[in-house]
């Protein structure tokens, strides 16, 4: 077979674990290679997910068709209620919008948009080329909010101006605006803020009643299921809980600034990390026993019919080997426990945004010989998946392709999954996918496993 | 019907934008990887929608412009970029798109890759640099798509001597449309250019081992050798002649171009076949007589099902154009043929292949998005809808039927394996059709017939 070399502006954001070497500190936090085929994609994005699951609330694309028509519809976000954030508008620029300016239609559209649906507020993207022909967006934006009296805005996502992550740090920025303008009268002192939780096929509905049941009111989710109202007055919550840390910490660490508001990093993932996002709640409320008891009962109750429901999944999955890239670096943390305890170990680990500290972290819980990588394309993650035998790949919807080229099992585990992973179901729901993808007899016409080409 | 609101935004819009279609078109190169100057979403999101249909990996590269990118221009990023995948895919073409960011900033494209040439030139073969206009602020995916085929053969064609061999230009059609295509043509015995040409890249089968990029796809030889061809065909009703790769080829090398809208419907496919007996001088196979025979044949047997049954169909404006005829000849009528395109030329292409669309209520509606179809939709109360997957929220809303095909299918099956063009893809259209007004029935009916 032909040997895949790395590209010389690449290596180092690869490495591997192995014995006695040093520890040289991956690059990341950097722009993707030009060239390079990067998995990641760009500063509107980044706002776009995020800000997505605000159900209540349109969200305006201000630019050509194609970012809100690839944006329409795209996660699998679901809300309670309204659902205007299912619907993709844009204002659409043409030729002459881009010679004369767009503010107009903007203006314009604002207002029937907010005439015709009626939401609670309006979020109005810039794009790559809004930030070319200077839309004062600030100002249309705000006289749009003076005249229909809801809040109105902006969100500085222009797709080349950094990458996704400032995309995140945009969204969080619009949502500190909201943050602070509704009243916190009624909120009890044991409550919290979820935050960077999607409600991705119900995901949120399931942390929330948890908490509920230790007796912990939910303020505010961020954004799941997301409703402007709730938003307003997240500044209420005592505790802000953070999940998917690359989109909101940012806003956490702006929350506990301005309101004293302090906050932790949590996962919903597995056995392990769940119980611990219980545990580490509750014992922020050392003077209320009874919530710690609650969340010992929950996990208990949970694992009892959780834990042998798992053991044939172990059992056939034993051995196997995974290879995960995923968005944010601190679900890889609890991807790797998770699969753990369905008796599979990691060969390869990797994210699109993961920072320093991510990766020393990642760095310390890998196994031997485990790749680690940064902004990954997809000639490497062939290259790695190949190299060490993996049978299992766990990423979005473009990794899937090259897993099933490949002729292994693979994992949906980004935004678009319709079943939800997160929660102590989840878990079961994890380990039922991954054990019907890499068990299935499909495999057997592979060319790898010696099928013919 | 006027909406009901003032509208001025797009609102679920019934197009995509115009990079994708060239991504796509550079896709059908043989050993090329499509390459998008611009933002890294640009390349990502165009990535992910074409996967969603396609199920294949798709590589699209991307200069990745900063903001000093946006400042001084990518001239910087895009030579990096080219390079990255010259040493990472070793592709014999790159097929540079622009983007609406490239465009707006007035990067001279062009110039650059003229530039690139001459400081990278060390010895080694370099790839074939294509170079296609496709900001997203004109037109759209289709757009980018005639125009990535167009750059294609522009940078491309040569004449030498004339050949014994037809250029086809199928237009966006599915990989097993293409397969078909070339069957049909390798069954004329003809030589032939095929441009673009998926059928493999696009629906291929397992990987042994990492393929940079996927076997199949035209090679760029064959497209080299387009300008000695006798003839070309290319399907479309609605192409700028500016923007029309055999119109191109007329011009520079007197190759006649014939115009055919796509061969769906009996008359459409028929006048496929009359066009290539005259063009090679042999009869069609026997084969093709049967499948047109057993198409007349399932038109007899299900034309009751069908006869004036109202539709309301939209997708790309040559898909609808050539929908439009078929279902005439089912006795179907198209009460709204919709595109979000905007050519100018859907009405009168379509009256040229419906004369008597007016006397018959058959409204022809451009540039519109999916919130005025379903405007329409509430109005005319059509039996079925006929699109693509996008259409599905005003379907499941208004609890009309959706039959899928085109492009993008994200919800069913097999988007990649439907026929639509030539006998064939008329008999699976037609099934499918037939099948929708079934089920329908079927399943209105409080008596739950096992025959129907």
């Amino acid at each position: 077979m032909e040997q895949i070399g790395i590209l010389e502006g690449r290596q180092k954001q690869i490495f591997e674990k192995r014995k006695g070497t040093t520890q040289p500190d991956i690059a990341c936090d950097t722009s993707s290679l030009s060239g390079s085929v990067s998995q990641r994609a760009c500063v509107f994005c980044g706002s776009r997910v995020v800000l997505y699951p605000v159900a209540d609330a349109i969200h305006l694309v201000h630019g050509p068709i194609g970012c809100a028509a690839y944006t329409w519809d795209i996660r699998g976000a679901v809300s309670s209620g309204p659902e205007l954030h299912r619907l993709s508008f844009s204002t659409d620029l043409q030729e002459m919008d881009v010679i004369y300016g767009g503010e107009k239609k903007l203006y314009k559209s604002l207002i029937e948009l907010i005439e015709q649906y009626k939401p609670k507020a309006a979020f109005i993207y810039s794009t790559c080329i809004v930030g070319l022909i200077g839309d004062d967006i600030e100002a249309v934006c705000k006289k749009v909010a003076r005249e229909t009296g809801i809040p109105v805005l902006p969100v500085h996502s222009e797709g080349f101006k950094g990458t996704k992550k400032d995309g995140y740090k945009a969204a969080c920025h619009a949502l500190m605006k909201l943050i602070g303008t509704g009243s916190t009268e009624d909120i009890s002192k044991y409550s919290i803020n979820i935050l960077g939780e999607f409600n991705l096929a119900g995901e949120a509905w399931i942390i929330r009643q948890y908490y509920e049941k230790m007796g912990i009111e939910v303020v505010a989710t961020l954004t799941g299921d997301g409703r402007i109202d709730a938003v307003r007055r997240a500044h209420g919550a005592t505790l802000n809980v953070v999940q998917c840390s690359g989109s909101m910490t940012w806003l956490a660490k702006e929350m506990e600034e301005k309101y004293g508001i302090p906050y932790i990093r949590v996962s919903y993932f597995g056995i392990e990390d769940m119980s611990k996002s219980l545990y580490d709640v509750a014992v922020k409320f050392p003077d209320r026993p009874d919530i710690m008891e609650a969340a010992k009962q929950i996990v208990s109750e949970e694992v009892k019919t959780l834990y042998p429901s798992l053991q044939k999944f172990k059992k056939a999955l034993t051995g196997k080997k995974a290879a995960i890239y995923v968005g944010g670096a601190f679900k890889t943390f609890s991807l790797i426990k998770a699969l753990r305890s369905i008796g599979m170990s990691v060969v390869l680990a990797g994210s699109q945004t993961g920072n320093q500290d991510d990766y020393t972290r990642l760095k310390e819980m890998c196994d031997e010989g485990t790749v680690i990588v940064d902004d990954s394309n997809p000639v490497e993650l062939s290259k790695f998946i190949l190299e060490k035998g993996a049978d299992l790949l766990i990423g979005g919807v473009k990794e899937r392709p090259i897993a099933f080229k490949l002729g292994i099992g693979f994992c949906d585990h980004n935004h678009e999954r319709k079943i939800p992973l997160a929660g102590f179901i989840g878990m079961y729901n994890f380990a039922l996918e991954v054990y019907q993808s890499v068990m299935s007899p499909v495999w057997q016409f592979a060319p790898r496993k010696g099928g013919s080409l | 019907m006027k909406h009901e609101h003032a509208k001025t935004a797009t609102q679920n819009a019934c197009k995509l934008c115009n990079p994708l279609g060239a991504c796509l078109a550079f896709r059908g190169i043989e050993n090329c990887v499509p390459f998008l100057h611009g933002s890294q979403g640009c390349a990502t999101y165009i990535r992910r929608y074409l996967i969603s249909h396609y199920k294949e990996p798709i590589d699209i590269a991307s200069s990745n412009f900063h903001e000093e990118s946006a400042v001084f221009g990518g001239s910087h990023n895009l030579k990096i970029g080219l390079k990255n995948v010259s040493d990472q895919y070793k592709p014999d073409v790159i097929g540079v798109a622009t983007t609406c960011l490239s465009e707006t900033i007035g990067d001279d494209v062009p110039m650059i890759l003229r530039e690139y040439k001459k400081e990278f030139k060390n010895g080694t073969p370099m790839p074939i640099l294509i170079h296609a206009s496709t900001p997203s602020y004109q037109g759209s995916h289709i757009d980018g798509f005639h125009a990535a085929v167009h750059a294609s053969v522009k940078a491309l064609a040569e004449k030498k001597s004339r050949r014994e061999m037809i250029n086809l230009f199928p237009n966006m059609v599915s990989p097993a449309d293409l397969r078909y295509l070339k069957e049909i043509l390798e069954d004329f015995g003809v030589p032939y250019m095929l441009l673009p040409d998926y059928s493999q890249t696009m629906d291929g089968g397992p990987w042994g081992e990492y393929h940079r990029i996927p076997p199949g796809g035209t090679p760029a030889s064959t497209i080299v050798s387009s300008g000695n061809a006798k003839a070309s065909i290319e399907f479309g009703s609605t192409i700028e002649t500016s923007k029309s790769a055999a119109e191109h080829l007329d011009i520079m090398f007197g190759i006649p171009a014939y115009h055919l809208p796509l061969p769906v419907g009996i008359n459409g496919s028929d006048r496929f076949f009359d066009l290539l007996e005259t063009l090679t001088g042999k009869k069609r196979a026997e084969k093709y007589e049967d499948e047109r025979r057993r198409l007349v044949d399932a038109y007899a047997d299900g034309h009751k099902y069908v006869f004036e049954k109202r539709v309301i169909i939209y997708g790309e404006e040559d898909l609808v154009i050539a929908m439009t005829a078929f279902l005439r000849e089912i006795g179907m009528v198209p009460v709204l043929c919709a595109s979000g395109g905007k050519s100018g030329l859907m009405k009168k292409r379509i009256e040229e292949l419906v004369p008597d669309m007016d006397e018959l209520g058959i409204t022809v509606r451009e540039g519109v998005d999916f919130v005025d179809i379903e405007d329409e939709a509430k109005v005319l109360k059509p039996d079925f809808l006929i699109g693509n997957s996008k259409g599905y929220t005003m379907s499941r809303k208004n609890e009309i039927p959706l039959l899928r095909l085109g492009f993008p299918i994200h919800d069913r099956f097999g988007g990649q394996r439907m026929h639509h063009l030539g006998y064939r893809g008329t008999q699976e259209l037609f099934d499918r059709i037939v099948n929708t007004v079934i089920e329908q029935r079927q399943n209105a009916s409080s008596i739950g017939y096992t025959y129907m």
